[in-house]
């Protein structure tokens, strides 16, 4: 059930909200005091070993005939893109790193290694994702338009394919992600400006024109006699990365514990509470350094919602900070191994493709720190009455 | 020139900034080399690079080789006074622009992970003309501030080979050419930069007219190039160079310049130096009404302010506002009628981001100061003091 007031929800009381949200602006002006020339090192180490990766691949798949440079160079291509998407222009898109004042890694001219603009993206993405987070009929990535992922989202008899579309959604991510800021739904209710559509279409078009262009006719006429296996080679490395990145994006708030809202709760909202619905509507998954950075920080999703526009390196020791005010206040912080993350995901999707109202059953994994709506009414009833009451 | 304002200059449209006589033709300021093959080239390769600059993988072999951002190499920081340096750059690629003297430039500094940018006035004598004069060495000549972190870190803390980036040089404190039959220079401290590049110029060119250099200095040990200008006037009889030192003459005003200099009246004046000396040689020259043969060079520090609101110009939307220190530059421009990115409106999501042309701004949430060449978000920023900005 789609929650109307966070605090209510959260079993907090106003004041305990109030001196949350403080703590929150204590990470933020500590990790912002704290920036610096090793910070500036990290995005740049990351970008030179991204642009190390393509250049490699590239020079590799010339000689794309030979199997084995076909997989190193598909791998390295494919690689190389998800870095570029998740932990490069994913989060400079964000002004993570604007504080350089380098306008060579900067949020107003960052572009990106896919088929949806930048300009477009850092639309439908920062501004209406990130502000109305998790709000049905505010925030377009709650199914971006086509998948029911909440019992609180009517059942449609479209909704029958939703496999189907799950699985398309995920090969063709990129151009998904290319239409979202179109707003399918509101061009169907006659709600956008054309002149506005046409233009956004005119920068999806001029955008598409130069990704297909060097990935599906330059390279491989570059690679002469390879032609096409230098083709299939980046068609596969577009494919793994549109898996990737959808598998991950869609553990962010998808699995069980990330819950959603309606619009009241935007009324009147504070900053404090907004920083719980942040929480409250996102998931995080555990795992190696490694697979946080290839997934682009992703993993540490409640603290990107929380401060979206700060480095993405400083997220694991916000985690730990974030946690432990988590455990204070007894807020929810929902997270798991990747694999158990979508494959809540996965079965949501599937379950709610038929008018089914249940929300899936919650399965209690020992350090698996969330907390069912139940647990939580029991909570608001016997820690903060005021609350539970108002 | 904002950062940001000034990539768009470049990178989108080459012939916003060739629009003057020194950059127009072979010189287009978008490619490492000039020519139009070498443009058509580089588009060529960009389509491979897309949505990267061909730039942003060669500046990875060589520094200098990147026209996307200005760079430059320091090669040589030359020690001028105790507390002043000669700092000797090499521009990479993009720098196909000739300077004229008196002009000054952006250098932009990474320092703990941030660039910081301050215009200095160049000092070396631009080339005399060709593309293959124009990425020589040039030199900047700088005075440690007493609070000026950044200027203490480019005097003693900056080692060669480190990477500067550079703005575009400019500035209308230029010298004609040929040059007025009667000059006078009037310097104080730090402020013969520019006027020294113009001293080195008419030499190199051979037009050194009849021309009283007047140069104030707090003491002998630091006044700046005394050597070589010294040097200047005994080889060219034309040039008288008049020392004023403040320990042992007193500081020069506009009484005794005069006195010092009776033929000021008729002789064409460049005149910097620190804003008392500025405002005594306006006052001088008001008075005599002959303001349209003065020229003036300001610097104006730009440290931090405890002004709060202030004069808003959006430069590009032709408009203005007066606002205080509590309004937000989004409300200021919205109020003002002018169509201003939005998004969040709470400083999260970075879609409302416009550049700072000139002034300082400052975040509502937490005090922290933009200057001139920061792109801001407008909905957590407000003026602190007069500011322009690029919308």
């Amino acid at each position: 059930m789609a929650i109307s007031d966070v605090a209510t929800f959260a079993h907090l009381s106003e004041a305990d909200v109030d001196a949350l949200g403080r703590e929150f602006d204590a990470i933020r002006r500590d990790i912002e005091e704290s920036r610096g020339a090793d910070d500036a090192a990290y995005i740049s180490r990351i970008i030179s070993i991204q642009r190390r990766l393509m250049v490699a691949a590239r020079l590799t798949l010339f000689a794309s005939s030979f199997p084995a440079a076909w997989v190193a160079g598909t791998a390295m291509l494919a690689a190389g893109k998800i870095l570029e998407n998740m932990e490069i222009g994913h989060n400079v898109m964000h002004g993570q790193w604007d504080w350089m004042n380098d306008p060579e890694i900067h949020s107003g001219t960052w572009e990106w290694d896919t088929t949806c603009p930048a300009d477009q993206w850092k639309h439908s993405h920062n501004f209406v994702h990130h502000t109305f987070t998790n709000v049905i009929g505010k925030d377009n990535d709650v199914g971006y338009g086509i998948l029911r992922v909440t019992s609180d989202q009517k059942w449609h008899p479209v909704h029958l394919g939703q496999p189907v579309y799950n699985a398309l959604l995920a090969l063709l991510f990129e151009w998904g992600v290319a239409l979202n800021d179109l707003d399918i739904e509101a061009i169907r209710k006659h709600e956008k400006d054309p002149k506005e559509i046409k233009r956004q279409l005119k920068g999806i078009w001029r955008k598409v024109r130069r990704q297909v262009g060097k990935d599906y006719i330059i390279f491989p006429m570059l690679s002469g006699p390879n032609f096409l296996t230098t083709l299939s080679a980046n068609v596969t490395a577009n494919l793994v990365r549109n898996l990737w990145s959808y598998m991950i994006i869609f553990c962010g708030h998808f699995p069980d514990g990330a819950e959603k809202f309606t619009e009241e709760e935007l009324e009147n909202e504070s900053k404090a509470e907004w920083y719980l619905r942040q929480i409250l509507g996102s998931a995080n998954f555990d795992g190696s350094r490694l697979l946080h950075v290839m997934a682009g920080s992703l993993g540490y999703q409640i603290e990107h919602h929380l401060f979206p526009d700060l480095p993405s390196n400083r997220y694991p020791e916000i985690a730990e900070r974030v946690r432990a005010l988590c455990e204070k206040y007894d807020v929810p912080y929902t997270i798991g191994p990747l694999y158990r993350q979508y494959g809540q995901v996965l079965r949501t999707i599937l379950r709610l493709s038929l008018p089914t109202k249940s929300v899936p059953p919650v399965p209690d994994a020992p350090g698996l720190r969330r907390a069912s709506l139940e647990e939580l009414r029991t909570h608001a009833g016997t820690m903060a009455p005021q609350a539970a009451v108002s | 020139m904002s950062v940001l304002s000034k990539m768009r200059v470049r990178v989108i449209d080459p012939d916003v900034v060739a629009d003057t006589d020194d950059r127009r033709g072979s010189e287009s300021n978008a490619g490492p080399a000039s020519g139009s093959n070498a443009e058509v080239v580089r588009r060529l390769v960009a389509r491979m690079t897309t949505p990267l600059l061909p730039d942003d993988y060669l500046h990875m072999v060589n520094p200098l080789w990147s026209a996307r951002e200005l760079r430059g190499k320091i090669i040589e920081v030359i020690p001028e006074t105790s507390d002043a340096a000669t700092l000797v750059i090499k521009p990479g690629w993009g720098w196909n622009v000739n300077y004229q003297a008196g002009q000054y430039v952006g250098i932009g500094v990474r320092l703990s992970g941030k660039w910081h940018w301050r215009s200095y006035s160049i000092s070396s004598a631009p080339g005399t003309g060709g593309a293959r004069y124009q990425r020589r060495p040039l030199t900047i000549t700088v005075k440690a501030m007493p609070e000026g972190f950044l200027s203490e870190h480019l005097v003693r803390g900056l080692e060669p080979g480190t990477i500067v980036r550079l703005a575009l040089p400019q500035g209308e404190f230029v010298l004609p050419d040929p040059p007025p039959a009667k000059v006078l220079f009037w310097t104080g401290g730090s402020g013969i930069t520019p006027v020294m590049s113009m001293l080195r110029t008419l030499e190199r060119r051979g037009t050194m007219p009849d021309l009283v250099h007047i140069h104030s200095a707090p003491t002998r040990e630091s006044a700046i190039f005394r050597e070589e200008r010294l040097a200047l006037a005994s080889r060219h009889s034309g040039l008288q160079v008049i020392e004023n030192f403040d320990d042992e003459h007193g500081v020069l005003d506009g009484g005794r310049l005069i006195e010092v200099c009776p033929d000021w009246k008729s002789r064409e004046t460049w005149v910097c130096g620190p804003a008392p000396m500025l405002a005594a040689a306006e006052m001088q020259w008001e008075k005599s009404r002959l303001t349209k043969k003065l020229h003036l060079e300001r610097f104006s520090a730009v440290l931090t302010t405890s002004a709060e609101g202030g004069h808003v110009v959006f430069a590009a939307s032709d408009k203005a506002a007066d606002v205080d220190g509590a309004t937000t530059l989004l409300e200021a421009g919205e109020a003002a009628g002018i169509q201003m990115p939005f998004g969040c409106r709470m400083g999260i999501c970075h879609t409302c981001i416009v550049p700072l042309k000139k002034g300082v701004v400052k975040d509502l949430r937490n005090g922290t100061e933009y200057q001139e060449n920061a792109g801001v978000q407008t909905c957590i920023t407000a003026a602190a003091g007069d500011c322009v900005l690029e919308i």
